[in-house]
Protein backbone atom coordinates (compact mmCIF):
# COMPACT_ATOMS: atom_id res chain seq x y z
CA UNK A 1 0.00 0.00 0.00
CA UNK A 2 1.05 3.41 -0.22
CA UNK A 3 2.35 5.89 2.59
CA UNK A 4 -0.70 7.52 3.40
CA UNK A 5 -1.47 9.68 6.59
CA UNK A 6 -4.09 7.95 7.50
CA UNK A 7 -4.37 3.57 7.33
CA UNK A 8 -7.48 2.36 8.19
CA UNK A 9 -6.02 -0.79 9.89
CA UNK A 10 -4.68 1.51 12.21
CA UNK A 11 -8.52 1.53 14.06
CA UNK A 12 -7.99 -1.76 15.16
CA UNK A 13 -4.45 -0.14 17.33
CA UNK A 14 -6.46 2.39 19.03
CA UNK A 15 -6.59 -0.14 21.97
CA UNK A 16 -2.68 -0.11 22.53
CA UNK A 17 -2.64 3.49 22.91
CA UNK A 18 -2.34 2.66 26.42
CA UNK A 19 0.66 0.95 26.25
CA UNK A 20 2.64 4.11 26.39
CA UNK A 21 0.84 5.97 29.23
CA UNK A 22 -1.04 2.93 30.80
CA UNK A 23 -2.81 5.28 33.41
CA UNK A 24 -3.20 8.46 31.61
CA UNK A 25 -4.98 5.66 28.33
CA UNK A 26 -6.53 3.73 30.72
CA UNK A 27 -8.52 6.94 31.97
CA UNK A 28 -9.40 7.68 29.00
CA UNK A 29 -10.72 4.28 28.17
CA UNK A 30 -13.12 4.75 31.35
CA UNK A 31 -14.35 7.72 30.39
CA UNK A 32 -14.68 6.97 27.08
CA UNK A 33 -16.76 4.10 27.84
CA UNK A 34 -18.64 5.76 30.35
CA UNK A 35 -20.07 8.29 28.41
CA UNK A 36 -21.26 6.19 25.52
CA UNK A 37 -23.44 4.08 28.42
CA UNK A 38 -27.14 4.18 28.10
CA UNK A 39 -28.04 7.50 30.12
CA UNK A 40 -30.49 9.86 29.90
CA UNK A 41 -29.86 10.00 26.46
CA UNK A 42 -30.03 6.12 24.56
CA UNK A 43 -26.94 4.48 23.19
CA UNK A 44 -28.36 4.96 19.48
CA UNK A 45 -28.99 8.90 20.08
CA UNK A 46 -25.36 9.08 21.23
CA UNK A 47 -24.30 7.20 18.32
CA UNK A 48 -25.60 9.35 16.00
CA UNK A 49 -24.36 12.38 17.99
CA UNK A 50 -20.85 10.66 18.02
CA UNK A 51 -20.99 10.45 14.54
CA UNK A 52 -22.09 14.34 13.19
CA UNK A 53 -18.88 15.24 15.26
CA UNK A 54 -16.45 13.31 13.44
CA UNK A 55 -17.46 14.48 10.85
CA UNK A 56 -17.18 18.06 12.04
CA UNK A 57 -13.36 17.15 13.39
CA UNK A 58 -13.18 15.52 10.34
CA UNK A 59 -11.38 12.20 12.19
CA UNK A 60 -11.95 9.26 9.68
CA UNK A 61 -11.15 6.22 12.31
CA UNK A 62 -14.47 8.02 14.11
CA UNK A 63 -16.16 8.14 11.00
CA UNK A 64 -15.62 4.47 10.34
CA UNK A 65 -16.26 3.99 13.59
CA UNK A 66 -19.79 5.18 13.66
CA UNK A 67 -20.85 4.32 10.35
CA UNK A 68 -20.78 0.64 11.81
CA UNK A 69 -21.85 1.41 15.61
CA UNK A 70 -25.00 3.48 13.68
CA UNK A 71 -25.59 0.04 11.64
CA UNK A 72 -24.93 -2.22 14.88
CA UNK A 73 -27.75 -0.39 16.59
CA UNK A 74 -30.07 -0.66 13.57
CA UNK A 75 -29.63 3.16 12.53
CA UNK A 76 -30.67 3.85 9.31
CA UNK A 77 -28.87 5.57 6.24
CA UNK A 78 -31.70 8.47 6.21
CA UNK A 79 -30.66 9.07 9.94
CA UNK A 80 -27.20 9.07 9.78
CA UNK A 81 -27.24 11.54 6.68
CA UNK A 82 -29.54 13.75 8.68
CA UNK A 83 -26.86 13.98 11.55
CA UNK A 84 -24.14 15.02 9.46
CA UNK A 85 -26.64 17.50 8.01
CA UNK A 86 -26.91 19.32 11.50
CA UNK A 87 -22.98 18.81 11.96
CA UNK A 88 -22.42 20.11 8.86
CA UNK A 89 -24.92 22.95 9.34
CA UNK A 90 -23.82 24.08 13.14
CA UNK A 91 -20.45 23.97 11.64
CA UNK A 92 -21.11 26.30 8.78
CA UNK A 93 -23.51 28.36 11.02
CA UNK A 94 -20.11 28.81 13.31
CA UNK A 95 -18.44 30.35 10.45
CA UNK A 96 -20.68 32.65 8.75
CA UNK A 97 -21.57 33.68 12.51
CA UNK A 98 -17.82 34.84 12.74
CA UNK A 99 -19.06 37.02 10.20
CA UNK A 100 -21.01 39.20 12.96
CA UNK A 101 -17.38 40.02 13.95
CA UNK A 102 -15.99 41.21 10.63
CA UNK A 103 -19.10 43.19 10.21
CA UNK A 104 -17.98 44.64 13.51
CA UNK A 105 -14.38 45.78 12.86
CA UNK A 106 -15.24 46.76 9.40
CA UNK A 107 -17.64 49.05 10.68
CA UNK A 108 -14.90 50.17 13.55
CA UNK A 109 -12.18 50.54 10.90
CA UNK A 110 -14.33 52.59 8.37
CA UNK A 111 -15.28 55.97 8.72
CA UNK B 1 -29.19 -9.43 -4.14
CA UNK B 2 -28.29 -12.95 -4.74
CA UNK B 3 -30.36 -14.57 -7.21
CA UNK B 4 -29.33 -17.94 -7.20
CA UNK B 5 -27.30 -20.50 -4.55
CA UNK B 6 -23.81 -20.83 -4.69
CA UNK B 7 -24.25 -24.53 -5.74
CA UNK B 8 -25.69 -23.52 -8.55
CA UNK B 9 -23.94 -20.93 -9.26
CA UNK B 10 -20.73 -23.74 -9.51
CA UNK B 11 -19.26 -21.15 -6.46
CA UNK B 12 -16.17 -23.09 -5.19
CA UNK B 13 -17.46 -21.41 -1.72
CA UNK B 14 -20.26 -24.02 -1.95
CA UNK B 15 -17.66 -26.73 -1.12
CA UNK B 16 -17.07 -27.05 2.25
CA UNK B 17 -13.43 -27.52 2.58
CA UNK B 18 -13.06 -24.52 0.80
CA UNK B 19 -14.71 -22.69 3.47
CA UNK B 20 -12.54 -24.62 6.21
CA UNK B 21 -9.22 -23.88 4.23
CA UNK B 22 -10.68 -20.07 4.11
CA UNK B 23 -11.72 -19.85 7.83
CA UNK B 24 -8.26 -22.10 9.22
CA UNK B 25 -5.91 -19.95 6.93
CA UNK B 26 -5.11 -16.41 6.61
CA UNK B 27 -5.12 -14.11 9.44
CA UNK B 28 -5.41 -17.01 11.57
CA UNK B 29 -2.61 -19.00 10.14
CA UNK B 30 -0.12 -16.36 10.29
CA UNK B 31 -0.80 -16.01 13.89
CA UNK B 32 -2.60 -11.90 13.56
CA UNK B 33 -5.68 -13.36 15.20
CA UNK B 34 -5.59 -16.51 17.73
CA UNK B 35 -7.21 -19.79 17.13
CA UNK B 36 -10.69 -20.53 18.72
CA UNK B 37 -9.70 -23.39 19.80
CA UNK B 38 -6.70 -21.64 21.76
CA UNK B 39 -9.02 -18.60 23.05
CA UNK B 40 -11.17 -21.40 24.70
CA UNK B 41 -8.48 -23.58 25.84
CA UNK B 42 -7.32 -20.58 27.86
CA UNK B 43 -10.72 -20.98 29.92
CA UNK B 44 -10.67 -24.44 30.32
CA UNK B 45 -13.29 -25.29 27.99
CA UNK B 46 -10.94 -27.20 25.28
CA UNK B 47 -12.19 -29.53 24.09
CA UNK B 48 -15.84 -28.40 23.96
CA UNK B 49 -18.05 -30.45 25.38
CA UNK B 50 -21.95 -31.24 25.30
CA UNK B 51 -24.29 -30.92 28.61
CA UNK B 52 -27.76 -32.19 28.44
CA UNK B 53 -29.78 -32.56 25.22
CA UNK B 54 -32.77 -30.37 24.95
CA UNK B 55 -32.95 -29.25 21.50
CA UNK B 56 -33.68 -30.99 18.52
CA UNK B 57 -33.52 -29.03 15.22
CA UNK B 58 -34.02 -30.44 12.48
CA UNK B 59 -33.11 -29.32 8.91
CA UNK B 60 -35.90 -30.51 6.81
CA UNK B 61 -34.18 -28.76 3.72
CA UNK B 62 -32.65 -26.36 1.73
CA UNK B 63 -35.45 -25.57 -0.25
CA UNK B 64 -36.71 -21.69 -0.09
CA UNK B 65 -38.44 -19.35 -1.74
CA UNK B 66 -35.83 -16.40 -0.65
CA UNK B 67 -32.38 -16.36 -1.47
CA UNK B 68 -31.17 -14.14 1.11
CA UNK B 69 -27.91 -12.40 0.44
CA UNK B 70 -26.63 -13.60 4.19
CA UNK B 71 -28.01 -17.37 3.71
CA UNK B 72 -25.71 -20.13 5.67
CA UNK B 73 -27.32 -22.29 4.59
CA UNK B 74 -27.05 -20.98 0.55
CA UNK B 75 -30.95 -21.87 0.45
CA UNK B 76 -32.91 -21.57 -2.61
CA UNK B 77 -35.46 -22.29 -5.21
CA UNK B 78 -33.28 -23.69 -6.96
CA UNK B 79 -32.21 -25.79 -4.26
CA UNK B 80 -33.50 -29.14 -4.00
CA UNK B 81 -32.29 -30.99 -0.83
CA UNK B 82 -35.31 -31.88 1.26
CA UNK B 83 -35.97 -34.76 3.93
CA UNK B 84 -37.80 -37.88 2.56
CA UNK B 85 -40.63 -39.19 4.74
CA UNK B 86 -38.60 -41.99 5.51
CA UNK B 87 -36.02 -40.00 7.23
CA UNK B 88 -38.71 -38.62 8.72
CA UNK B 89 -39.81 -41.37 10.25
CA UNK B 90 -36.33 -42.54 11.28
CA UNK B 91 -36.24 -38.95 13.61
CA UNK B 92 -39.91 -39.09 15.15
CA UNK B 93 -38.48 -42.60 16.18
CA UNK B 94 -36.07 -40.60 17.63
CA UNK B 95 -38.22 -37.80 19.06
CA UNK B 96 -40.27 -40.23 20.92
CA UNK B 97 -37.53 -41.83 22.67
CA UNK B 98 -35.67 -38.52 23.04
CA UNK B 99 -35.17 -36.24 26.57
CA UNK B 100 -35.19 -33.11 24.55
CA UNK B 101 -38.09 -30.76 25.21
CA UNK B 102 -37.76 -28.54 22.34
CA UNK B 103 -38.09 -29.28 18.57
CA UNK B 104 -36.95 -26.90 16.21
CA UNK B 105 -37.54 -27.21 12.64
CA UNK B 106 -35.72 -24.94 9.85
CA UNK B 107 -34.44 -24.97 6.59
CA UNK B 108 -34.49 -23.51 3.91
CA UNK B 109 -38.01 -22.93 3.90
CA UNK B 110 -39.16 -25.93 6.01
CA UNK B 111 -42.74 -25.60 4.59
CA UNK B 112 -42.03 -25.89 1.16
CA UNK B 113 -41.11 -29.48 2.22
CA UNK B 114 -43.96 -31.42 1.05
CA UNK B 115 -44.22 -33.49 3.97
CA UNK B 116 -44.10 -31.06 6.41
CA UNK B 117 -47.14 -30.63 7.81
CA UNK B 118 -47.80 -34.38 7.65
CA UNK B 119 -44.40 -34.20 9.94
CA UNK B 120 -45.72 -31.59 12.39
CA UNK B 121 -49.03 -33.49 12.66
CA UNK B 122 -46.73 -36.59 13.63
CA UNK B 123 -44.28 -34.80 15.74
CA UNK B 124 -47.06 -33.15 18.07
CA UNK B 125 -48.35 -36.18 19.11
CA UNK B 126 -44.96 -37.20 20.55
CA UNK B 127 -45.44 -34.31 23.29
CA UNK B 128 -42.40 -32.28 22.58
CA UNK B 129 -42.94 -29.47 25.28
CA UNK B 130 -41.78 -26.19 23.06
CA UNK B 131 -42.34 -26.94 19.30
CA UNK B 132 -40.71 -24.30 16.75
CA UNK B 133 -41.05 -23.61 13.47
CA UNK B 134 -38.14 -21.33 11.56
CA UNK B 135 -40.60 -19.29 9.22
CA UNK B 136 -39.21 -16.64 6.92
CA UNK B 137 -42.80 -15.20 6.78
CA UNK B 138 -43.05 -14.71 3.16
CA UNK B 139 -43.70 -17.90 2.54
CA UNK B 140 -46.91 -17.72 4.36
CA UNK B 141 -47.96 -15.37 1.68
CA UNK B 142 -46.13 -16.58 -1.52
CA UNK B 143 -48.70 -18.92 -2.86
CA UNK B 144 -52.38 -19.60 -2.30
CA UNK B 145 -51.29 -23.27 -0.76
CA UNK B 146 -49.84 -21.86 2.25
CA UNK B 147 -52.14 -19.12 3.15
CA UNK B 148 -53.61 -21.92 5.72
CA UNK B 149 -50.52 -21.79 7.41
CA UNK B 150 -51.16 -19.76 10.75
CA UNK B 151 -54.05 -21.93 11.07
CA UNK B 152 -52.14 -25.03 10.99
CA UNK B 153 -49.67 -23.87 13.32
CA UNK B 154 -52.37 -22.49 15.78
CA UNK B 155 -53.91 -25.96 15.70
CA UNK B 156 -50.70 -27.47 16.80
CA UNK B 157 -49.39 -24.99 19.38
CA UNK B 158 -46.58 -24.36 17.02
CA UNK B 159 -43.79 -21.56 18.06
CA UNK B 160 -43.08 -19.60 15.05
CA UNK B 161 -39.85 -17.55 15.19
CA UNK B 162 -39.75 -15.14 12.07
CA UNK B 163 -36.96 -13.69 10.76
CA UNK B 164 -37.20 -10.16 10.38
CA UNK B 165 -33.99 -8.17 9.10
CA UNK B 166 -35.29 -4.40 9.68
CA UNK B 167 -38.00 -2.58 10.58
CA UNK B 168 -38.05 -0.44 7.77
CA UNK B 169 -38.82 -1.39 4.30
CA UNK B 170 -35.34 -0.25 2.47
CA UNK B 171 -33.09 -2.66 4.53
CA UNK B 172 -34.83 -5.43 4.75
CA UNK B 173 -35.78 -5.86 0.85
CA UNK B 174 -31.93 -4.95 0.25
CA UNK B 175 -30.97 -8.04 2.32
CA UNK B 176 -33.77 -10.44 1.40
CA UNK B 177 -35.56 -9.48 -2.30
CA UNK B 178 -37.89 -6.90 -3.07
CA UNK B 179 -41.30 -6.81 -1.70
CA UNK B 180 -40.16 -8.93 1.25
CA UNK B 181 -40.66 -6.51 3.91
CA UNK B 182 -44.64 -5.62 2.55
CA UNK B 183 -45.13 -9.76 2.44
CA UNK B 184 -42.95 -10.40 5.97
CA UNK B 185 -45.30 -7.72 7.70
CA UNK B 186 -48.98 -9.01 5.83
CA UNK B 187 -47.68 -12.60 7.01
CA UNK B 188 -47.16 -11.26 10.74
CA UNK B 189 -50.61 -9.18 10.29
CA UNK B 190 -52.12 -12.76 9.38
CA UNK B 191 -50.66 -14.49 12.69
CA UNK B 192 -51.39 -11.72 15.05
CA UNK B 193 -55.01 -12.33 13.43
CA UNK B 194 -55.04 -15.79 15.41
CA UNK B 195 -53.58 -14.31 18.71
CA UNK B 196 -49.68 -14.91 17.63
CA UNK B 197 -47.63 -12.65 19.46
CA UNK B 198 -50.06 -10.62 21.78
CA UNK B 199 -49.11 -9.84 24.83
CA UNK B 200 -50.10 -12.65 27.04
CA UNK B 201 -51.25 -14.97 24.42
CA UNK B 202 -49.71 -18.83 24.43
CA UNK B 203 -49.09 -18.50 20.74
CA UNK B 204 -45.61 -17.63 20.82
CA UNK B 205 -44.28 -15.21 17.79
CA UNK B 206 -40.69 -14.34 18.24
CA UNK B 207 -38.74 -12.43 15.45
CA UNK B 208 -35.12 -12.96 14.46
CA UNK B 209 -32.73 -9.86 13.31
CA UNK B 210 -29.27 -10.61 11.88
CA UNK B 211 -27.47 -7.98 10.48
CA UNK B 212 -27.39 -6.72 7.24
CA UNK B 213 -24.21 -6.92 6.57
CA UNK B 214 -20.84 -6.75 7.76
CA UNK B 215 -20.84 -5.84 11.21
CA UNK B 216 -22.13 -7.07 15.10
CA UNK B 217 -25.94 -7.35 15.83
CA UNK B 218 -26.39 -4.36 18.45
CA UNK B 219 -28.11 -5.25 22.10
CA UNK B 220 -30.72 -7.28 21.58
CA UNK B 221 -33.00 -5.80 24.52
CA UNK B 222 -32.74 -2.11 23.46
CA UNK B 223 -33.08 -3.29 19.41
CA UNK B 224 -36.45 -5.31 20.80
CA UNK B 225 -37.43 -2.21 22.09
CA UNK B 226 -36.89 -0.35 18.78
CA UNK B 227 -38.93 -3.16 16.63
CA UNK B 228 -41.42 -3.26 18.80
CA UNK B 229 -42.14 0.70 18.85
CA UNK B 230 -41.60 1.04 15.14
CA UNK B 231 -44.02 -2.00 14.06
CA UNK B 232 -46.65 -1.50 16.62
CA UNK B 233 -46.42 2.38 15.20
CA UNK B 234 -46.58 1.76 11.43
CA UNK B 235 -48.67 -1.61 11.36
CA UNK B 236 -50.09 -2.32 14.91
CA UNK B 237 -47.91 -5.70 14.65
CA UNK B 238 -46.98 -6.94 18.01
CA UNK B 239 -44.59 -9.69 18.92
CA UNK B 240 -43.29 -11.48 21.88
CA UNK B 241 -39.44 -11.43 21.74
CA UNK B 242 -36.65 -10.85 19.35
CA UNK B 243 -33.30 -12.34 19.03
CA UNK B 244 -30.37 -10.75 18.06
CA UNK B 245 -28.22 -13.41 15.87
CA UNK B 246 -24.59 -13.11 14.58
CA UNK B 247 -23.76 -13.44 11.09
CA UNK B 248 -21.32 -16.28 10.94
CA UNK B 249 -18.85 -16.49 7.94
CA UNK B 250 -20.76 -19.20 6.12
CA UNK B 251 -21.38 -19.93 2.95
CA UNK B 252 -22.55 -17.12 1.00
CA UNK B 253 -22.14 -14.20 3.79
CA UNK B 254 -18.30 -15.83 3.70
CA UNK B 255 -18.75 -15.40 0.00
CA UNK B 256 -20.17 -11.83 0.77
CA UNK B 257 -17.74 -10.90 3.19
CA UNK B 258 -14.35 -11.69 0.80
CA UNK B 259 -16.33 -10.11 -2.03
CA UNK B 260 -16.81 -6.52 -0.45
CA UNK B 261 -13.26 -7.05 1.48
CA UNK B 262 -14.84 -7.37 4.48
CA UNK B 263 -13.40 -10.59 5.68
CA UNK B 264 -10.34 -9.70 7.77
CA UNK B 265 -12.03 -6.67 9.72
CA UNK B 266 -15.22 -9.11 10.14
CA UNK B 267 -12.76 -11.47 11.35
CA UNK B 268 -10.92 -9.01 14.14
CA UNK B 269 -14.06 -7.89 14.91
CA UNK B 270 -15.44 -11.09 15.72
CA UNK B 271 -12.22 -11.86 18.04
CA UNK B 272 -12.27 -8.66 19.31
CA UNK B 273 -15.86 -9.10 20.90
CA UNK B 274 -15.36 -12.75 21.92
CA UNK B 275 -16.77 -13.26 24.97
CA UNK B 276 -15.39 -15.78 27.42
CA UNK B 277 -18.90 -15.90 29.45
CA UNK B 278 -20.88 -17.03 26.39
CA UNK B 279 -18.67 -20.25 25.56
CA UNK B 280 -20.49 -22.09 28.43
CA UNK B 281 -23.66 -21.70 26.83
CA UNK B 282 -22.94 -21.93 22.75
CA UNK B 283 -26.26 -23.80 21.56
CA UNK B 284 -23.87 -26.81 19.93
CA UNK B 285 -23.80 -27.71 24.12
CA UNK B 286 -27.48 -28.32 24.73
CA UNK B 287 -28.52 -28.87 20.66
CA UNK B 288 -27.95 -31.83 17.70
CA UNK B 289 -28.39 -30.76 14.43
CA UNK B 290 -30.12 -33.41 11.78
CA UNK B 291 -29.79 -32.57 7.93
CA UNK B 292 -32.56 -33.16 5.21
CA UNK B 293 -30.22 -36.52 4.92
CA UNK B 294 -30.11 -37.84 8.57
CA UNK B 295 -26.92 -37.07 9.72
CA UNK B 296 -25.81 -35.56 12.91
CA UNK B 297 -23.94 -32.55 13.50
CA UNK B 298 -23.12 -30.28 16.51
CA UNK B 299 -25.58 -27.37 15.36
CA UNK B 300 -26.69 -25.78 12.04
CA UNK B 301 -23.37 -24.15 10.90
CA UNK B 302 -21.13 -26.87 11.36
CA UNK B 303 -24.03 -29.07 9.05
CA UNK B 304 -23.26 -26.37 6.38
CA UNK B 305 -19.27 -27.19 6.85
CA UNK B 306 -20.53 -30.72 6.62
CA UNK B 307 -18.49 -31.67 10.03
CA UNK B 308 -20.17 -34.55 11.36
CA UNK B 309 -20.30 -35.13 14.77
CA UNK B 310 -17.56 -36.93 16.22
CA UNK B 311 -18.94 -40.07 17.94
CA UNK B 312 -19.66 -43.59 16.56
CA UNK B 313 -23.44 -42.20 16.01
CA UNK B 314 -23.31 -40.07 12.81
CA UNK B 315 -26.86 -41.17 11.50
CA UNK B 316 -30.62 -40.66 12.69
CA UNK B 317 -30.87 -44.19 12.03
CA UNK B 318 -28.31 -45.32 14.89
CA UNK B 319 -29.13 -42.77 16.92
CA UNK B 320 -28.29 -43.38 20.63
CA UNK B 321 -27.85 -40.43 23.41
CA UNK B 322 -25.51 -41.92 25.42
CA UNK B 323 -23.02 -42.34 23.35
CA UNK B 324 -23.95 -38.76 21.51
CA UNK B 325 -23.60 -37.13 24.44
CA UNK B 326 -20.44 -38.38 25.29
CA UNK B 327 -18.34 -36.66 22.42
CA UNK B 328 -16.11 -33.49 21.31
CA UNK B 329 -18.01 -31.04 19.94
CA UNK B 330 -15.89 -29.73 16.57
CA UNK B 331 -15.39 -26.29 16.48
CA UNK B 332 -13.36 -23.88 13.87
CA UNK B 333 -12.85 -20.10 13.77
CA UNK B 334 -16.79 -19.68 12.77
CA UNK B 335 -17.42 -20.14 16.59
CA UNK B 336 -16.18 -16.85 17.02
CA UNK B 337 -19.55 -15.78 15.53
CA UNK B 338 -21.57 -17.44 18.63
CA UNK B 339 -19.16 -15.95 20.96
CA UNK B 340 -19.35 -12.19 20.15
CA UNK B 341 -20.66 -9.98 22.68
CA UNK B 342 -23.36 -11.03 24.45
CA UNK B 343 -22.99 -14.78 22.36
CA UNK B 344 -25.64 -15.56 19.59
CA UNK B 345 -27.23 -18.79 19.40
CA UNK B 346 -30.41 -20.11 17.41
CA UNK B 347 -32.58 -18.28 20.78
CA UNK B 348 -30.41 -15.05 20.64
CA UNK B 349 -28.15 -14.07 22.99
CA UNK B 350 -26.56 -16.31 25.30
CA UNK B 351 -24.68 -14.31 27.94
S1 LIG C 1 -31.83 -16.95 5.19
FE1 LIG C 1 -33.66 -18.19 5.46
S2 LIG C 1 -35.18 -17.24 4.13
FE2 LIG C 1 -33.20 -16.51 3.46
S3 LIG C 1 -32.54 -17.91 1.84
FE3 LIG C 1 -31.69 -18.67 3.77
S4 LIG C 1 -33.17 -20.14 4.50
FE4 LIG C 1 -34.21 -18.88 2.97
S1 LIG D 1 -20.70 -22.65 15.39
FE1 LIG D 1 -21.69 -24.49 16.13
S2 LIG D 1 -20.02 -25.66 17.02
FE2 LIG D 1 -19.29 -23.58 16.85
S3 LIG D 1 -19.77 -22.65 18.83
FE3 LIG D 1 -21.44 -22.19 17.43
S4 LIG D 1 -22.92 -23.78 17.83
FE4 LIG D 1 -20.97 -24.50 18.65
Amino acid sequence: MADTYYNPKDLRKFGKITEWSEELGTKFFDYYGKVFEEGALSAREKSLIALAVSHVVKCPYCIDAYTKDGLQKGVTKEEMMEAVHVGAAIESGATLVHGVQMMNKYDKLSM
Amino acid sequence: MATKSLKAKGNELAQSNRQLDILNGGVFADGELPYFKDKINEIGHFPLRPKKLEILQINVGYMCNQVCEHCHVDAGPDRKEIMTRETMQQCLAVIKNTGAHTLDLTGGAPEMNPDFEWFVEEAAKAGIKDFIVRSNLTIIRANKKYYHLPDFFKKHNVHVISSMPHYTRGKTDKQRGDGVFDKSIKALQELNARGYGMPGSDLRLDLVYNPSGAYLPGDQMAMEKDFKKALDEDFGIQFHNLFAITNLPIARFLDYLIASENYEDYMYALVEAYNPSAVANVMCTNTISISWDGWLYDCDFNQMLDLKVASKVKHIKDYNEDLLNDRNIIISQHCYGCTAGAGSSCQGTVA
